[in-house]
């Protein structure tokens, strides 16, 4: 860069900038720039010349004062006169102007883009770079279009300058990143990867940021960069650390290229070269080497540098996941950081050998820190290192540490930030399922875990435990008493008195021999919980009570007292109120016999992912690991979760990820649930729904028993009784389940999928209406026809406040029709809102005439069960009439001409409705055919005439209805061009009358 | 209530901080940081803000910031409570005039010299954030800017104060003496006006002020009367002539609203509308007044402007003194903004100096005096530079400033009457003397 010399100071600029600071006030400074801005208007005034120092001064102060943020709307055209200049200041200040205020659609664009293609084709290694720098600042689309091309030119020509080709190459990257699609691909790529080769490094650095961001695009493409940065890599790693000068800092050999490289490498899987491996081997062990050396300088930069390199190679070594001693020397050096008086490091070592943990080389590697981890965890001070801490003990921890794991997580989490407590919590109750051998040890931990972090114990956590329970006959016994002695502690959380509810409810009976814990002292206990507790809890402890008292008649006056009581008949709550009321009234006339039946205990559930897992995931987010990353981590998780789950035959499904993946037997069950012989598409949804709704309801007494409008059992699975939540996907396990399915037990019975055809003859004479209803849709209709082409819109309206999940609506048509009727239907939203209306358009083409009618086959999820029905679509053969007007004489010429017996159809029928001659002609015009006046002699007789339009005949048609006011009957007479329409219309028209 | 109260320099350091009410939320917190952060909260999004913050009420986190600004310094109320926004600024404006009358000018200087001054007005013209006796002429009694000198004062004086600030009249203490006994009055008035470019006048006000200076002997009793239009028709009602009427009606004028000093006896203007008091000794104002009728506008602005091509701006503007010939108006000013892309300026003008004042993007055009029924004016050529934006220029309006000595809202002092029964001094003995000064408020024309 040329040196500035005395008289480019600009004395004016500073004096400018001098007075604005010594300003007092705001309006002081405006002032200021009014008078500088009038000033240099005055200078720029078109009739004399500046030479370039005056211009570029005030192009100077013009850019100062934008960007102290006034609005500066001239001298643009002065910035780029600057840019012809030869000088480099001038030019350089020119440039400054340009991508700071040009915006790109600034009609100088032109200009500026010419001046730019001069200096990008001068020779002037300078202004070369000035201009590339330009392009780079601005980055616009508009500056990508004009020279995406020219600049891989620059980059690889043989003659470009060192300086430029770091510039063209940083310059591309910039383009790359803001308009990739303008960047072409093309010969050039090869040759940007032999700047690997480059002797100067400055151009192999900005060279490898540019092909690793290629290659995450490209990677087929770049394939050849591997070797050559292996080979720079070694180069550069085995140097002297004086070999490289320039680019030595403090010490260690050019640190950011190393960096750069490991970092291109992480693109691509190992090396399938024997040799290139062995040479990449030799360098990450060189690199480990390194860090074993005694520092070279005290200095932190050169720690830094070194670091940096050294955990880049690190992240390497776990990226390609195949040098078992590599990752356990990896180990061992984080296993060092570990103790590092620096906090970044230690940070670092954590999060690093969080991805060792997963591989299968290093996870005993990684086990050996375990104490160290531990005290981590206990003493540090920066709680992001702590989460840390967390996030590595949950990956090392496997069947042979869990109990020590989760001992020391759970004595933290007393102590832990509020910030991480819920991740801790989902993450010792995962760890304990999924490593509990012993499952009284599971329920103890997270009885442990309600009691210490009781406010960050989500639902999942404590559903979870209810399931294990009610599916493992051997810890129930144990539960119950573990629940009840937990539960005589003066203050307890909610969400243990919500597990203690449901599981005295469940299983108290196996602990009442006890006379200490006796039927009553059960039920005082959890009564004594119950005016503390919210409404949700409360509603289940009422289901508990129900359920004591099949369980323990000895204590049903106790409960029945209480049920009766005002504070529960009467309560303000109508969730409340009307358990105690159906409970009160469930346990005074029913019998025994049937109150067991209804009262029975809950059948095992279905093993499936635990939803605790799947929030957790949800949780990480995808924002905390890359992608790649992360998925294989959950692939590794998933495969030590199959060796670990002990080997049972219970078919697993993988919740919403994996639907894929789900059993055979889970399939018939859903097909013998729904006995529907239309194929469906099948979402992991609907079978995840209906095999439990099957499976619960058949069990459980609910269903068959006499009162169905009572749900007491599906209810205790679904403790909150809450409206169906639509977060269903929420929770992906049964009780979510159950808990949508309970307040809509009518629909517990299989869909109803009989096809509906109240509202279908309405529509023979009109066009619009409403076609179908019930309590939660409503379907109405909008129809055009012209000549053989139809067209309907069809208004779902919900009614409902819920929203329909998976609606679809499709057309059938029966097997006769699809010759004869064309029906095109535009796919629906697969949601309608509550109260919400959707709309579906039907283009209808008819190709020959027909009969049957087509069916509109409705299906959506409302409330977790699914509702399927068909509706039978007005599209009848009348549809296609264009009316004809005619004079008597040619229509009785007609009704001669059609006078063969097959063609003319007669129906004598009784009137159904009053014989009213307005309503009859309205019907008749209704049908289609023009109504003739004065064509029968006799007046009170109706005569119609039209033609019926399909695609491939035209079919005339005569009709004469004769009315008989006196026997209140009907003689319709029908003659058309072919038998079957005359025989089709009749049957239509007859029923309106 | 008022919560706190602060003074700020022109960078937003804070030179007096009062804070009379920690109801905002500071013990709640452990540490009493309120105070800072409502500091700091003011000069961020005020003081400091990116854009000029226009509004004098703030609301920056449910506390309301009530600021005045006077030369380059901020006066900053602040309450967490929905308190009454005009009597905050009643009182920042009283506060001003208690400064002002104890140490002139408001200046950054003044203030860091007379903070003890400052804080112990402070402590008594505000109580827990209530307002309380913001007379300058009372607190000068008690609060001196003689320091220990005070405290010789013998205990006569010292009760006599006490007995003054306590007791019914609070504004004057007894036994003053006077060897000429004086009245001054003024009516200040400022006229504002916003004209169409037709000459069709689209809003125009006067806000006046009555203010006196007394030096009278004992506790007079005053009576002051002016030509408002209720009480002439009230009187003309009592059978004055139709004659009479009609003379009179043409002066008498309609007062939109006024507000009065607490000397002034208000039960007796609600009931008979004349306006009678004990005046404070010294400097005071008797009303406030505002009308909006029959205004008398001084200067009539004909503007004229006319763009030649893209580079070219003419301008023309014509002034008319509409009094009196025999009056005569001073400081004349008048302002013609400039466009944003002004590049040079000639400027032709009859009388009186015109400048191009670039920091402003305005033509000045100054006249020393000039009579009424005058006219006189000004043309301008602006020269434009081509922009590549195709903003159009706004076209402020022309303002004026100036002075006449009249009241613009034609208000006339009929009659100032003093009594005071214990001293023998009668009404004739009172030397009196009235002014009248028109001032421009906003005063614009567009163009």
């Amino acid at each position: 860069m040329p040196a500035v010399s005395k008289g480019d100071g600009m004395r004016g600029l500073a004096v400018f900038i001098s007075d604005i600071r010594n300003c007092k006030s705001k309006e002081a400074e405006i002032k200021r720039i009014n008078k500088e801005l009038a000033n240099i208007r005055s200078k720029f005034k078109g009739d004399k010349a500046l030479d370039g120092y005056s211009k570029k001064k005030y192009v100077c102060k013009l850019l100062f004062i934008f960007l102290l943020g006034h609005d500066i709307d001239f001298g643009h055209m002065e910035a780029v006169n600057l840019l012809s200049s030869n000088k480099y200041t001038e030019k350089q200040i020119g440039y400054l102007f340009i991508s700071v205020l040009v915006n790109s659609n600034s009609d100088l664009i032109r200009l500026i883009n010419n001046g730019i293609k001069n200096d990008l084709a001068s020779r002037n290694p300078t202004h070369m770079n000035l201009s590339l720098h330009c392009i780079a600042n601005v980055g616009s689309r508009e500056m990508a279009e004009a020279f995406a091309a020219d600049i891989p030119r620059i980059l690889v020509a043989g003659d470009t300058m060192d300086s430029v080709k770091q510039s063209a190459a940083l310059c591309l990257l910039r383009l790359n990143r803001t308009s990739p699609d303008l960047v072409p691909m093309g010969e050039w790529t090869a040759r940007v990867v032999h700047l690997l080769n480059d002797q100067h490094l400055g151009v192999v650095t900005s060279a490898t940021s540019l092909i690793t961001t290629l290659a995450q695009k490209s990677p087929d493409d770049f394939k050849t960069s591997v070797s050559l940065a292996i080979a720079r890599l070694s180069r550069i790693v085995t140097s002297a650390s004086i070999d490289l000068q320039d680019y030595t800092y403090y010490f260690v050999a050019a640190p950011w290229l190393s960096v750069k490289l490991l970092r291109l490498l992480q693109c691509y899987p190992p090396p399938e070269d024997g040799a290139l491996r062995g040479r990449l081997t030799e360098c990450l062990e060189t690199i480990l080497n390194k860090a074993q050396e005694p520092p070279k300088s005290k200095k932190v930069q050169h720690s830094n540098a070194k670091n940096a390199v050294l955990f880049e190679a690190i992240a390497l070594i776990i990226h390609h996941d195949s040098e078992p001693t590599l990752l356990v020397r990896a180990c061992n050096q984080l296993g060092q950081f570990l103790q590092h008086r620096e906090t970044n490091l230690r940070y670092l070592a954590l999060e690093s050998m969080c991805t060792l943990a997963s591989s299968e080389f290093s996870h005993e590697a990684v086990k050996t820190h375990i104490e160290t981890v531990i005290n981590a965890l206990k003493t540090e001070r920066d709680v992001s290192v702590r989460q840390r801490a967390v996030d590595l003990l949950y990956a090392m921890c496997d069947r042979s540490n869990a109990k020590q794991i989760v001992a020391e997580m759970l004595s933290y989490l007393e102590t832990a930030d509020y910030s991480i407590r819920e991740e801790i919590v989902l993450k010792v109750a995962v760890l304990a399922e999924k490593y509990a051998v012993d499952y009284t040890w599971y329920v103890d931990t997270i009885l442990n875990l309600i009691r210490v972090a009781g406010d960050q114990v989500s639902e999942e956590v404590w559903y979870r435990v209810i399931q294990i329970v009610i599916n493992r006959d051997d810890v129930q016994g144990y539960a119950a008493k573990t629940v009840f002695e937990a539960l005589q502690a003066p203050a307890c959380h909610e969400n243990l008195v919500k597990v203690g509810g449901y599981i005295l409810g469940e299983f108290g009976n196996l602990i009442a021999g006890d006379s200490r814990s006796s039927p009553l002292v059960q039920f005082k206990l959890l009564h004594s919980k119950f005016h503390l507790c919210s409404v949700p809890t409360r509603a289940l402890l009422l289901s508990a009570y129900i359920k004591f008292i099949n369980l323990f008649p000895e204590v049903k006056a106790t409960i029945q007292e209480v049920l009766r009581s005002d504070s529960q008949l009467r309560n303000a709550d109508v969730e409340l109120q009307q358990r105690a009321v159906e409970y009160l009234r469930l346990s005074t006339i029913a019998s025994t016999d049937i109150l067991a039946t209804v009262l029975e205990e809950m059948p095992p559930f279905p093993e499936r992912e635990s939803s605790i897992l799947a929030k957790l995931k949800r949780r990480k987010g995808p924002g905390n690991q890359p992608g790649a990353e992360e998925a294989r981590q959950e692939r590794e998780r998933e495969r030590e979760r199959e060796r670990s789950l002990n080997g049972s035959a219970e078919h697993r499904e993988g919740g919403a990820a994996a639907s894929a993946k789900s059993s055979p037997s889970v399939d018939v069950l859903s097909v013998a649930a729904l006995p529907t012989n239309r194929p469906r598409p099948v979402s992991s949804v609907s079978l995840m729904q209906t095999p439990f709704l099957a499976s619960c309801a058949a069990p459980s007494s609910l269903s068959a028993g006499p009162m169905t409008s009572l749900y007491p059992s599906a209810d205790l699975l679904g403790p909150t009784g809450s409206p169906p939540s639509t977060g269903g996907s929420l929770l992906v396990d049964v009780f979510s389940d159950s808990l949508q399915a309970g307040p809509a037990p009518l629909d517990l019975a299989p869909p109803n999928t009989a096809v509906s055809e109240d509202n279908f003859s309405r529509f023979i004479c009109k066009n619009n209406g409403v076609l179908f209803e019930n309590q939660l849709l409503q379907i109405g209709l909008k129809s055009e026809y012209r000549q053989n082409l139809g067209r309907i819109y069809v208004f779902f309206g919900n009614k409902t406040s819920n929203q329909f999940l998976d609606f679809s609506s499709t057309v059938n048509c029966p097997d006769l029709l699809k010759t004869k009727l064309n029906v095109h239907t535009k796919p629906a939203d697969p949601t309608i809102d509550a109260g919400a209306q959707l709309q579906q358009i039907l283009n209808i083409e008819c190709l020959e005439d027909f009969t049957p009618a087509p069916v509109l086959d409705i299906q959506f999820r409302y409330g977790g069960t699914l509702q399927n029905f068909g509706v039978k679509l007005p599209v009848m053969l009348n549809k296609f009439f264009q009316p004809t007007e005619m004079e008597a004489q040619d229509f009785f010429q007609r009704w001669k001409q059609l006078g063969a017996p097959q063609q003319e159809v007669q129906k004598i029928f009784k009137a159904k409705h009053p014989m009213d001659t307005e309503v009859t002609k309205a019907k008749i015009m209704g049908f289609g055919t023009a109504l003739l006046d004065g064509v029968d002699p006799n007046p009170t007789n109706f005569v119609g005439a039209g033609v019926i339009h399909t695609k491939n005949t035209q079919v005339g048609c005569l009709l004469r209805l004769e009315p008989n006011t006196q026997a209140q009957m009907y003689r319709l007479t029908l003659r058309t061009s072919r038998d079957t329409v005359s025989q089709r219309l009749s049957d239509l028209l007859s029923e309106q009358f | 209530m008022i919560g706190g109260l602060f003074i700020y320099n022109h960078k937003g350091e804070v030179l007096i901080s009062r804070v009379y009410r920690d109801d905002i939320g500071c013990l709640s917190t452990p540490y009493p940081s309120w105070e800072r952060n409502a500091v700091d909260a003011f000069r961020v999004n005020v003081i400091h803000a990116r854009q000029q913050v226009r509004s004098p009420v703030t609301n920056i986190a449910r506390t309301s910031f009530f600021h005045v600004k006077r030369s380059n310094i901020w006066l900053a109320a602040v309450t967490k409570q929905n308190v009454n926004a005009a009597m905050v600024f009643e009182f920042l404006y009283k506060m001003c005039d208690v400064m002002t009358a104890y140490f002139s000018k408001i200046s950054e200087e003044n203030i860091k010299n007379n903070f003890v001054l400052i804080y112990e007005l402070l402590d008594e013209i505000l109580d827990f954030g209530y307002p309380q006796n913001s007379e300058s002429g009372a607190l000068k009694t008690f609060i001196t800017q003689q320091g220990i000198k005070s405290q010789v004062r013998d205990k006569d004086e010292q009760s006599q104060i006490t007995s003054q600030v306590t007791g019914q009249i609070g504004w004057r203490r007894e036994g003053i003496k006077y060897r000429r006994n004086e009245l001054f009055l003024d009516v200040l008035e400022s006229v504002n006006l916003l004209m169409s470019p037709q000459g069709q006048v689209l809003s125009a006000h006067v806000s006046g002020r009555v203010v006196m200076k007394s030096y009278l002997s004992g506790m007079p009793e005053c009576k002051f009367g002016m030509n408002d239009k209720i009480v002439i028709d009230k009187q003309q009602g009592k059978g004055a002539t139709s004659d009479d009427s009609a003379k009179s009606g043409k002066q008498s004028i309609a007062i939109d609203d006024c507000t009065f000093h607490q000397c002034v006896r208000l039960s007796k203007f609600d009931s008979e509308r004349s306006i009678s008091f004990i005046p404070p000794d010294g400097d005071y104002e008797l009303m406030r007044y505002r009308t909006t009728k029959d205004i008398i506008l001084p200067f009539r602005v004909i503007p004229l402007v006319r763009e030649v091509g893209r580079t070219k701006l003419e301008v023309k503007v014509v002034i008319k003194s509409n009094f009196k010939a025999s009056l005569l108006a001073q400081k004349i000013e008048v302002r013609i903004p400039t466009p944003l892309n002004t590049s040079g300026v000639q400027v032709i003008c009859m009388k009186g100096k015109a400048k191009y004042k670039a920091s402003d993007n305005a033509i000045v055009w100054k006249i020393k005096r000039m009579a009424g029924m005058k006219e006189s004016q000004i043309s301008a050529e602006i020269e434009l530079l081509p922009t590549n934006e195709k903003k159009k220029w706004t076209r402020p309006p022309i303002s004026m400033n100036f002075e006449v000595p009249f009241a613009p809202s034609g208000l006339k002092v009929r009659y100032l009457k003093v009594f005071e029964s214990k001293l023998n001094y009668s009404d004739h003995d009172v030397i009196k003397w009235v002014r009248y000064i028109g001032r421009s408020g906003i005063y614009e024309t567009r163009c």
